[in-house]
């Protein structure tokens, strides 16, 4: 967690733009191909040491969803139909015709959302830990209600070792605290019912024509294994990894190993591409 | 002052309470007998029948998945004791209209129970308390805005005589409003909202709705009733704010004896002791405000089962001004003080049956308080009186 410890300064920084009437904060780093980064439901902070990583070799921008971290919530906004709407003008904006997507949680949910709207938009798809759909019968939850569980339960959930959350609600910043609290707000907005998922998106996602991993830790107690095969299995060219060690937030438990997945697993597809462009 | 004779209908037959995690939201059904809860449901009735032989008024509530209220469907029981009673003032306090998808439904419904009641209904509207969220799957962010949203829903189902009226809002789409029957008072029953807060309470006094509190205390109702009649006065609804417009909910037992009001007052503490309930269904995300939330988040929230049971007794409750027990002497004098303390209510709803109180004692306290301290109340605060007027209040003014 030696990543955590020190994040570099410069990390920090964000900036404001206005999209769709929505007062959008977003972060932007590094140089090189553009990957459009899609936090989960617990907010950007956490994940920016990640992102950092991930800045290394690609340009990053990474908005906080209308509702998190500094961004706003306009009255008419509740769905993530509604946020992946926000990120396709936010792409318009920046430029982004072709790019990169990675989703974690319910920012997997935006991504795969996003890529059926415009699958011809996106180079590839990475979804962490995704949300979204649901696949398993209508007597069982497919995500575990965490609007429904004990602070203490729910970290046994998110975390391989709950003793590694590095939230300290105690000693937190105030104004970090208010956020953590309108982050958890918004979520229960967008994903109260139907409860994580919308029933139409696992009838769209064939749409998905692009090379796509879902990643899990292996030790995630609110994504299973079997929902995310199940969830892969509705996208034509995806594939499963695992991160060991790490639970609902692989980026933050296992940063290092999570990062090296995904730019591996970009890399790859990028080079497959040019080598297919030479042939 | 009227009052109101108020059972929230428990099943109190429970295991101990070391025995589950929470009586409300996820307390397993199997410890419910239908028959224990058919003879309940017999036996509360007959109470709220006493309540009309002596003159009180009746309120009845709705709570769902909870040991503590077994009236998932007040408007049902409120059908019931519609045709079962003749006199009394119906107050169903109130429908969680924020939880309902259909408030036009909820439109009907009502105006109904008017029209069976012959104009008895005193329609109430609230918000919820959090527990709710989860057994009506209700989204806890923007409650209020729903809430307030499916009111004026409902008011314009009642009010619109000339066939189909629509309704395209934020929360609710209706293309064709037209209600049978609609109410049998005109425009519309009286409308109450019950709020636990000052900033919910000023936009109730805007509408002039009848504003309720519950166990709110001396520390907790002034602020809410001042905020009421700032919003009314902001409203342009003049400076004087009638009593009747407010309301108090308490405790409520008087016996013959000191003896006597200790021991039923002892036993309607069960409404502090019972209520059991874990954080995670007491703070649901969105349903208050971010900044108290960040705070719980924080640690800042207690183990309210664990508070109550500390402070639940008849004193501190007194004290509290959350219950007014005694003799008829001692809970006169009590209510008074909260009277004179708050600026003034006009309504008494009282919280006159909890747990283990029996039936007999039940009616005995019903009884006890209809005969030797309601006669006093209605004398001493008149419903003409103005609230917010602490020095002298209207009934008490030498007429120019």
């Amino acid at each position: 967690m030696t990543v955590l410890a020190k994040p570099a300064e410069p990390a920090r920084a964000s900036h404001m733009i206005s999209i769709a009437g929505v007062e959008l904060e977003i972060f932007e780093r590094g140089r090189g191909a553009p990957m459009l980064y899609l936090h989960g439901g617990g907010g950007i902070a956490l994940d920016l040491p990640f992102i950092d990583l991930l800045a290394s070799e690609r340009r990053i921008v990474a908005p906080s969803h209308p509702g998190f971290g500094k961004s706003s919530l306009p009255d008419w906004l509740d769905s993530v139909d509604d946020i992946a709407h926000i990120n396709l003008e936010l792409m318009d904006r920046l430029g982004l015709t072709r790019t990169d997507v990675v989703g974690l949680s319910i920012g997997g949910w935006i991504a795969a959302d996003l890529a059926t709207k415009v699958p011809e938009r996106l180079e590839r798809l990475v979804l962490i830990g995704p949300v979204g759909v649901k696949t398993g019968p209508p007597d069982k939850l497919d995500v575990p209600d965490v609007f429904a569980m004990s602070q203490h339960k729910l970290d046994q959930l998110r975390f391989h070792d709950p003793a590694k959350n590095p939230v300290d609600l105690a000693s937190m910043p105030e104004e970090e605290l208010h956020i953590l609290a309108r982050n958890r707000e918004t979520l229960a907005l967008l994903t109260w019912e139907p409860y994580m998922h919308n029933p139409k998106l696992k009838h769209r996602l064939h749409r998905v024509n692009v090379p796509t991993l879902f990643v899990r830790g292996a030790s995630d107690g609110i994504v299973s294994a079997e929902y995310l095969e199940r969830y892969a299995a509705l996208i034509p060219q995806a594939r499963t990894e695992t991160i060991a060690e790490a639970g609902h937030l692989p980026q933050v438990e296992q940063p290092t190993a999570t990062a090296a997945k995904v730019l591996r697993f970009l890399q790859v597809a990028q080079a497959a591409e040019t080598s297919g462009a030479r042939s | 002052m009227k009052a109101w004779h108020f059972s929230e209908n428990a099943y109190p037959y429970l295991p101990p309470a070391e025995e589950y995690e929470s009586i409300r939201v996820s307390l397993p059904n199997r410890i419910y007998d239908p028959k224990k809860g058919a003879a309940l449901y017999d036996r509360y009735i007959d109470e709220w029948l006493v309540a009309e032989d002596e003159g009180v008024e009746i309120m009845l509530n709705e709570h769902h998945q909870t040991a503590t209220c077994v009236d998932p469907a007040a408007p049902l029981v409120l059908a019931a004791l519609a045709r079962l009673t003749k006199t009394a003032r119906l107050l169903i306090l109130g429908n969680p209209v924020a939880n309902r998808r259909q408030p036009v439904r909820v439109a009907e419904e009502m105006a109904m129970v008017d029209v069976l009641s012959k104009g008895r209904l005193e329609c109430g509207f609230v918000r919820g308390v959090p527990y709710e969220v989860l057994p009506a799957n209700s989204n806890p962010v923007r409650m209020n805005e729903r809430q307030w949203e499916a009111i004026d829903l409902i008011i314009k189902a009642w009010t619109s005589h000339d066939g189909p009226v629509s309704h395209e809002g934020q929360f609710f789409h209706h293309r064709n409003i037209n209600i049978w029957p609609r109410p049998y008072q005109q425009p519309h029953p009286p409308i109450w909202v019950s709020t636990t807060t000052p900033g919910g309470a000023g936009r109730v006094g805007a509408r002039g709705y009848v504003q309720a509190t519950f166990l709110t205390g001396y520390r907790g109702t002034p602020a809410i009733y001042e905020s009421y009649r700032k919003g009314w006065r902001e409203a342009g609804r003049g400076h004087d704010v009638p009593v009747h417009r407010l309301a108090y909910a308490a405790l409520v037992y008087a016996g013959e004896s000191e003896a006597e009001a200790r021991s039923g007052a002892e036993k309607l503490l069960w409404y502090m002791t019972a209520n059991k309930v874990p954080l995670h269904f007491c703070y649901p995300p969105g349903y208050v405000p971010t900044p108290v939330h960040a705070q719980i988040l924080r640690g800042a929230a207690v183990d309210q089962h664990a508070a109550n049971r500390a402070n639940a007794t008849v004193d501190k409750a007194i004290e509290a001004g959350i219950m007014f027990a005694g003799t008829p002497d001692q809970v006169f004098r009590q209510i008074k003080q909260m009277y004179d303390h708050v600026g003034g209510f006009g309504h008494l709803l009282i919280m006159g049956q909890a747990g283990f109180l029996e039936h007999d004692e039940t009616v005995r306290g019903i009884k006890t308080f209809a005969r030797e301290v309601y006669p006093r109340l209605k004398e001493a605060f008149p419903d003409t009186a103005v609230s917010g007027v602490r020095e002298a209040p209207l009934g008490a003014r030498v007429p120019a």
